[in-house]
């Protein structure tokens, strides 16, 4: 455990005094961060580099009558100006999304959210370009528009999607999953059943880098390269290919340094493909940058999920089932961003870890006239709304069998003898020591006086509030045989070369947004191949120097690529052996491996160290028999399953009486995430979670009125914790390493954005219990506390 | 229009439109591109800079209105080859990661620490609430801080003595 003001000077870490391999490291992207030299894409300078901006809907639903840009045009500094009907001619006015369905680039025919894109203006300047977008004048037709999920598949409603053919309402899709008359029956026989309605409103990554790119089209060569702010440089490469008939090898992406992500760097972006055609058409390179209301009102939202969570028990505190109904908000468009066969990603893990005897979930996912993107914001592909679910109406149950809720959870976790355990969904679940996690977590907070200081405050007349969660994640997508998105498989390549004089540089297919892989991967090689891994250049996040992968979101990059580069590592290894066996003159049964040297059994005082062995396999002199020169190899490693980190997380709340306002006093995290490569690095990642955690149950909230506009289109409407909202945080952690990954690591990225927001809304709603209190919706504003402690919770709209 | 004003000790001078930004001048005209642009509203801090050593942000402030004054940006921390305390406290306690915020709460760091040598954790977490990081949760952040205070104590008095 590590606490403010346990952090003495003597804390100084030098790289160059530690082991080589895992443990503490100082990262090694840090010493250009701090410098300000870090390279992100507004960075870019070309010559002659022209500026995009985007015209937008003021409208939620609106037919488009006309487009006059006359007058753009007229403006000294303007070069172009592109509309839908301009990209319709070149068959361009649409594109695909990741989940099969298609996005209008520029409107054509109607708007369908505010912020849609409606045309664009290309100049010599940002701020020429801003100016030309005042003189576009678009004549628009208003039209009723729906943006209340619950009255998407009325009778009359409008419908949204009439460029679709033979559309005739809202309709999305509907999904299932689990085991519908079993569940059925098991409630039937239930001695306690509770039911709550429970809402997981429309939230937002906002990273504080918005959206962008540069498009740099040579008409010579036919290359284009496009620097972006893409957690998947190689997957857009190829949908570019497929979507602007580009020949591949012709395109390069580039991701430079990325400003945070979270899932909302994951998907192609209109804005995207109208700088590679302004690039195309103008044969200059063209930058966009989003605005902050841009990224805000347009770009990727995460959950606008509204759940009935059901759970059966017996009345001593068995859990026998959990059964759930959906209605999924998809916005405009389904821009989903989650393997094909999983329209609502992983939600299918709501059985949470839970040992359970029935399960069921269906869902209707409707379109409204609101941005798309529904699965962004450190999610893992839509666990956070499943472990919300769970984790709340396990409190519900505790609250209707009057059993404390640590007890209730520790009757019925999955037992460590039981793994791998399938659950009633189908999800196999690696490996977990459940209850061991969860006790550290009571420990660590001291819940047993918790609960009576809790009493304490009661009789005082002072609201306290204890809440707990705990979660399963399944991260690391995924096996081939089960996960692509749009049709490509989601393995990683990696390769590792190991130059004459024994230093290495490791290529992945995953993107770092502030991860640190340029650390951590260098890390795993340095512990498989004993090279330090300041010795080692991790080089990821451009198309034309990287292997093939799907990069990186839901906590997939140390599942997947991770193992690749450890398994890279290794096949090295395996090759360093044989020419080791050549220049010791001893049989390869006879090397043992010690970091970074091949020994001979029983022979101390011979040994070539890995460096040695580089400097052979490239030198003069006969390798052995049919053994080729050079040390490098590669991979592409397809996951056998997902992994599956855990944690137990314990907070504690007080809330004003007077005024609502709830303070998060302490918030005690426990994570299993297997392996730990690096601990600042995971407890870092474990941080930034919590602190989304915070700000989802208690701030944030993408608002719209009932004509559709976006009521949080600015970081003065769309509130994100500071320093002064979230307590210091006391990490713990249980190692249960996964017995499928070849160095028994989980992903730990999202762990804390799933497991947090249960844990503060059920020490809210602990805190007001007494007053009757079951459940409050977030974000648990305190506007929204004060009608939940008057007896009159609302729903968030 | 004319400016001319110093930047991290350098004298600039340039013909700029009225309109233009400081975060903007910085950035697209000096190359100073360590300062980041974030929100338009003054919420994210990620660009902030000094104006005769006050920490603001510059997408705020009108780089007329930066006319004949003193402007440091992150560019401007290390001195000499060596790396500002701050600068190594950030490094050495994580309180970092995708680095976007990093400039500017360094900048907010220095000033808080040129003010007040020994800030409490509430002290430097108001410092810097006006700023966002969406990447670290704070801790590290302040941690970074602290390592900085405690960093500079230990020069004080090692000089001293």
């Amino acid at each position: 455990m590590t606490t403010l003001g346990t952090r003495p000077l003597d804390s100084f870490v030098d790289n160059d005094q530690k082991p080589v391999g895992y443990g503490r490291m100082l990262r090694k992207e840090d010493p250009r961060f701090v410098r300000g030299l870090g390279h992100y894409c507004d960075d870019i300078q070309l010559p002659g580099m022209l500026h995009m901006a985007i015209l937008r809907s003021p409208y939620a639903h609106a037919r488009i009558v006309s487009i006059d840009a006359s007058a753009a045009l007229a403006h000294p500094k303007v070069k172009a100006v592109v509309t839908g009907a301009d990209l319709a001619e070149k068959g361009l006015a649409w594109m695909p999304t990741l989940s099969n369905d298609v996005q209008a680039v520029l409107a054509t025919d109607k708007v369908r959210f505010q912020g849609q894109e409606v045309a664009i203006a290309v100049a010599e300047d940002r701020y020429a370009a801003r100016d030309a977008l005042d003189l576009i004048d678009v004549e628009y037709e208003p039209l009723d528009p729906v943006v209340d999920a619950r009255r998407a598949l009325e009778p009359g409603a409008p419908v949204i999607r009439d460029d679709l053919e033979g559309k005739a309402d809202n309709h999305c899709f509907d999904w299932e999953t689990g085991d519908e008359a079993a569940t059925q029956a098991v409630f039937d026989a239930a001695e306690v059943v509770v039911s709550q309605d429970i809402v997981y409103p429309r939230v937002h990554p906002a990273p504080m880098e918005t959206c962008g790119c540069v498009a740099d089209y040579e008409r010579v060569s036919g290359k284009l390269t496009l620097w972006t702010t893409s957690q998947a440089p190689h997957a857009h490469r190829t949908l570019y290919a497929l979507v602007a008939g580009l020949p591949e090898h012709k395109i390069r992406v580039v991701s430079p340094d990325i400003g945070g992500g979270f899932g909302n760097k994951v998907p192609i972006y209109p804005g995207y493909v109208c700088a590679i055609v302004a690039s195309l058409v103008l044969n200059k390179p063209v930058k966009w940058m989003e605005d902050r209301s841009e990224n805000l009102i347009s770009t990727g939202f995460a959950r606008d999920y509204l759940m009935r969570g059901e759970i059966a028990a017996t009345r001593d505190g068995k859990i026998l089932a959990v059964r759930t109904h959906v209605l999924a908000d998809h916005g405009a468009f389904n821009g989903t961003a989650a393997p094909v066969k999983y329209p609502a990603g992983f939600f299918g893990v709501f059985t949470g870890s839970y040992d359970l005897e029935a399960a069921y979930c269906k869902m209707t996912a409707v379109y409204t006239n609101k941005a798309p993107g529904g699965v962004a914001y450190a999610c893992s592909f839509r666990i956070t709304e499943a472990v919300y679910l769970v984790e709340r109406i396990v409190d519900c149950l505790a609250d209707e069998l009057g059993m404390d809720p640590a007890e209730l959870r520790l009757r019925n976790l999955i037992r460590p003898d039981q793994f791998p355990y399938t659950t009633k969904t189908g999800w196999v679940y690696d490996s977990g020591e459940y209850e061991r996690a969860l006790r550290l977590a009571m420990d660590m907070v001291g819940y047993d006086e918790l609960r009576k200081e809790q009493a304490e405050r009661r009789a005082r007349g002072e609201m306290m509030g204890i809440g707990i969660s705990f979660f399963t994640e399944a991260v690391g997508a995924g096996p081939r045989k089960d996960m692509d998105i749009l049709g490509l498989g989601m393995a990683d390549g990696c390769e590792l070369t190991v130059h004459p004089t024994g230093k290495a540089v490791v290529r992945l297919s995953v993107q770092t947004q502030g991860q640190g892989h340029e650390t951590t991967f260098a890390q795993i090689v340095a512990e498989e191949l004993g090279i330090p891994p300041g010795d080692i250049e991790v080089v990821h996040g451009d198309t034309d120097q990287t292997p093939f992968g799907l990069g990186t979101y839901g906590s997939r990059s140390t599942p997947v690529s991770g193992a690749a580069a450890a398994m890279v590592a290794r096949k090295v290894r395996d090759k360093a052996r044989i020419i080791a066996s050549g220049m010791l003159e001893v049989s390869v049964a006879d090397l043992e491996w010690e970091k970074g040297a091949f020994g001979v059994k029983g022979d101390p005082g011979k040994s070539v160290t890995i460096q040695d062995i580089a400097l052979r396999s490239y030198g003069a002199g006969d390798l052995p028999e049919g053994l080729e020169g050079g040390l490098q190899a590669e991979v592409c490693y397809n996951p056998e399953n997902l992994t599956y980190p855990f944690g137990a997380y314990v907070c504690v709340v007080d809330v004003d009486r007077g005024t609502g306002q709830v303070k998060v006093r302490r918030f005690v995290a426990v994570d299993d995430c297997g392996t730990r490569i690096n601990e600042m690095i995971i407890e870092g990642q474990v941080h930034g979670g919590l602190t989304d955690g915070v700000g989802m149950a208690l701030m944030e909230m993408i608002a719209f009125d009932e004509e559709g506009n976006c009521l949080s289109a600015s970081l003065m409407d769309y509130l994100i914790p500071t320093a002064l909202e979230v307590p210091d945080w006391q990490t713990g952690h249980t190692v249960t390493p996964s017995p499928h990954h070849p160095i028994g690591a989980k992903g730990i990225g999202e762990s804390a954005t799933v497991g947090s927001p249960p844990a503060i809304v059920n020490a809210v709603v602990d805190a007001l219990s007494p007053m009757g209190v079951r459940h409050a919706d977030m974000p648990l504003t305190p506007a929204r506390v004060w009608d939940a402690m008057q007896g009159h919770p609302t729903p968030p709209v | 229009m004319h400016v001319s004003m110093t930047v991290n000790g350098e004298p600039v001078a340039r013909e700029i439109e009225d309109r233009l930004l400081l975060v903007h001048f910085l950035r697209d005209h000096l190359g100073l591109t360590g300062t980041h642009w974030g929100c338009d509203t003054s919420n994210c801090g990620t660009c902030v800079v000094w104006l005769d050593g006050e920490p603001v942000k510059s997408c705020t402030v009108l780089a007329a209105m930066a006319d004949g004054h003193e402007v440091r940006t992150v560019e401007g921390l290390e001195r000499d080859g060596e790396l500002d305390p701050v600068q190594q406290g950030f490094m050495q306690c994580h309180g970092l990661q995708c680095g976007f915020c990093t400039p500017g709460m360094m900048m907010t760091a220095r000033a808080l620490l040129d003010r007040n040598p020994a800030p409490s954790e509430e002290e430097i977490r108001e410092a810097i609430s006006g700023q966002i990081c969406r990447c670290t949760g704070y801790a590290t952040i302040v941690r970074s801080v602290q390592w900085a205070a405690a960093y500079e104590a230990s020069q004080a008095v090692g000089s001293s003595a």
